[in-house]
């Protein structure tokens, strides 16, 4: 208990080597399965990644226990000479919620990725089990990295991780899409390392706790703060630097898009996260949080009406995790009060986090029943989806629980975040995102009613199943999309009470109503096909002047999304972005 | 003009080019190779920090220059696996396009 607290050199704290041991868990995994072969990377996989799910609860205890911080100094060299691990409780989440993931998917893939019964080692079984503990282990090392170089390093290998999980299959399709995911996620992480070779020219130090202390508002912070955030938006994918996710996420096998939409988008997001909040509070400012919040506000609007006019299954959840992903962005302007202070600790970021948190089990959840789908029919034309209800009821039920989740509707953990957001948004004053938050959950359940309809239409005549599914799987789903609404039990303890008091309240029902009403409209406007008619034929023509309207809008939107996913409009946006994003935080104090 | 402006322009200049590069170029190829035109900006640029900070009788902050290694193994890799990924693409389609395979169908309402 000295006087002056700031004097003391961060030290090493009980429990910290915990975080030493929940990076080498996973990488130890990686190199077991590759040594032992193909016969036994599934096993490897099977016993490291339960095992590391039960050191995290162990970090978790233990921190909790010492007061909310764990840190370890690698070497016991401290910082900035050194590099430290830290835990914090934004990094606890995270860790808990991706081992969580992580071993639902394993579950899940078990079926997709056996031991190859006669040979010796088949690529893809061998390749996914490896892939998919590297990309926890990576993970691992963005939420417990405490200098922004290991951060670079843990991103990159992260990438390194997910791009090869788009193209197991090896179809000429995923390995275009892969390339592109690669060759566009590089543009990104070479400006955030341009950015942090500026802060390390001006301060002499990249550790997060030493930056946070002396970055300063000046030229150098500014221009390093924009090139970072642009850098990582267009490796989370924030609408209009999406051109990779559609085709990489919708083509993958579905365990690898699920890993790949809960989990991988959001390393990048959490960079973001601590960059805004932890390095350079005093930076950042009100505008650029207003535009990161408006980017988010147009991805929720073109993936969701692009979702609406899917016609494959897989395509459509493509899309929905684009709109989700403008959610997460939501929270960057609503972490301002009305003075313009950043709020390290308020409702917004506990509520971003929450949202973070549920859509990556949903989005799981769904990719999954998606996959199971795919597999059970041949395809996923959601057109020809009639009689799926009857024949795989708990896949359709896994589907349903998660779309309800992510609706933000009574009562799931989104449900929550959307509360705490709205809190931040009445506190702070910005009622124009709570028009947002409000109209998003209609959009959301637009394309969760299309689907939902037509797997719900009765076939006549005999289901044609062309594969049995495995029931371990659909259990792996429905587990999942059952823990996002659970999520909502979970957080009552750190939520204040007022925002949940009633959940059947005339109000909240009326809302729910409200939602689900204004789903269908949309879906009835929008879609490409009528919703419940069975006419395939019907383009529109004979609808009346309001379908006509809502059609010729939707096509416009999907024009639009074409056009930013071509190449040189997607890297020129970027580099706008960059640029206007530098404009925000100059000229906006 | 010194050295280290020299420098620093120099990898202004690298990373300029190599962005011009990554937006026009078509071929993926080129775009692997303009990636690594931006990387070796950036690395330079880390040289001419560590040049700037050298504290008095050191030729140089060794910090940057252990990252700038790190860095380069990191973009090695990178250029790596987008090469092995063009070739398997070229194997598997016979042509190394990253334009989408079919002509992006206009939306019919």
């Amino acid at each position: 208990m000295s006087a002056l607290p700031i004097a003391i050199p961060e030290m090493t704290t009980a429990g910290g080597f915990l975080l030493v041991l929940a990076l080498m868990l996973p990488f130890l995994g990686v190199l077991a399965a590759l040594v032992l072969g193909g016969r036994n990377a599934q096993r490897v996989a099977f016993l490291t990644i339960p095992s590391g799910l039960a050191l995290v609860v162990a970090i978790a205890v233990e921190a909790v226990q010492s007061g909310g911080k764990l840190v370890y100094l690698l070497g016991g060299w401290v910082p900035p000479l050194g590099v430290a691990l830290r835990a914090d409780g934004l990094s606890m989440v995270m860790l808990l919620a991706t081992a969580l993931i992580i071993l639902a998917v394993a579950i899940y893939a078990r079926a997709d990725f056996p031991i190859p019964a006669g040979a010796d080692e088949a690529r893809a079984p061998l390749m996914f089990w490896t892939l998919l503990l590297a990309v926890w282990g990576s993970l691992n090392l963005i939420f417990l990295a405490g200098d922004l170089f290991t951060l670079y390093v843990a991103l990159e290998l992260l990438t390194f991780a997910g791009v090869p999980l788009v193209c197991l299959d090896g179809r000429p399709e995923t390995l275009q899409a892969a390339l592109r995911y690669l060759v566009y996620a590089l543009i990104g992480s070479v400006l955030y390392m341009l950015g942090a070779v500026l802060l390390y020219g001006a301060y002499g130090t990249l550790d997060i706790a030493l930056l946070a202390q002396r970055v300063q508002p000046e030229p150098a912070a500014f221009v390093a703060a924009a090139l970072m955030t642009a850098g990582l938006l267009a490796k989370t994918a924030l609408f209009p630097l999406h051109l990779w996710l559609p085709p990489a996420h919708a083509g993958a096998p579905a365990a690898a898009s699920a890993v790949l939409s809960a989990l991988v988008v959001k390393g990048s997001w959490f960079l973001v996260v601590r960059l805004w909040f932890d390095v350079m509070p005093g930076v950042v400012t009100p505008a650029a949080a207003q535009l990161l919040g408006a980017l988010g506000a147009a991805a929720i609007l073109f993936g969701s009406i692009v979702a609406l006019r899917q016609e494959r299954l897989k395509l459509l959840v493509a899309y929905s995790t684009l709109a989700q992903i403008g959610y997460l962005f939501l929270m960057f302007p609503l972490a301002f009060d009305a003075a313009g202070n950043v709020l390290g600790h308020g409702a917004a970021l506990t509520g971003g986090l929450l949202q973070a948190v549920s859509h990556a089990t949903a989005k799981a959840a769904m990719f999954m029943a998606a996959g199971l789908i795919y597999a059970a029919l041949g395809h996923d034309r959601i057109a020809d989806l009639a009689g799926v209800g009857r024949a795989m009821p708990v896949t359709v039920l896994a589907f349903a629980l998660a779309g309800l989740a992510l609706m933000g509707v009574v009562p799931s953990g989104a449900y929550i975040a959307k509360k705490l957001m709205l809190e931040a948004a009445d506190g702070s004053g910005q009622w124009w995102w709570t028009i947002v938050l409000q109209g998003g959950a209609a959009f959301t359940a637009g394309y969760v009613v299309l689907v939902l309809v037509s797997v719900l239409r009765r076939h006549s005549g005999a289901m044609p199943l062309v594969k049995p599914v495995s029931r371990l799987s659909e259990l792996a789903a429905l587990a999942l999309a059952m823990s996002s609404l659970l999520l909502a039990l979970a957080a009552l303890g750190p939520v204040p009470g007022h925002l949940v008091s009633n959940l059947l309240a005339p109000k909240e029902l009326g809302a729910l109503l409200a939602v689900v009403l204004g789903g269908v409209l949309l879906a009835l406007g929008i879609s490409r096909r009528p919703l419940l008619g069975t006419e395939r034929a019907d383009t529109g023509a004979n609808g009346g002047p309001l379908r006509r309207a809502a059609l010729a809008a939707g096509v416009a939107f999907e024009r639009v999304d074409i056009h930013a996913r071509r190449w040189p409009v997607a890297s020129m946006s970027l580099l706008c972005l960059a640029l206007l994003f530098a404009a925000l935080i100059v000229g906006g104090r | 003009m010194n050295a280290v402006t020299f420098y620093g322009l120099c990898g202004a200049a690298l990373v300029g080019l190599g962005l011009y590069g990554l937006i026009v170029n078509p071929q993926p190829l080129r775009k692997i190779l303009s990636f690594n035109l931006v990387g070796s900006g950036v690395f330079l640029l880390f040289g001419v920090v560590a040049r700037r900070g050298a504290a008095l009788g050191m030729g140089g902050d060794p910090v940057p220059q252990a990252l700038v290694i790190t860095g380069i193994v990191v973009a090695f890799s990178a250029t790596a696996l987008a090469v092995a990924l063009l070739l398997r693409l070229y194997d598997a389609s016979g042509s190394a396009s990253l334009a989408p395979p079919q002509p992006v169908k206009p939306p019919e309402a």
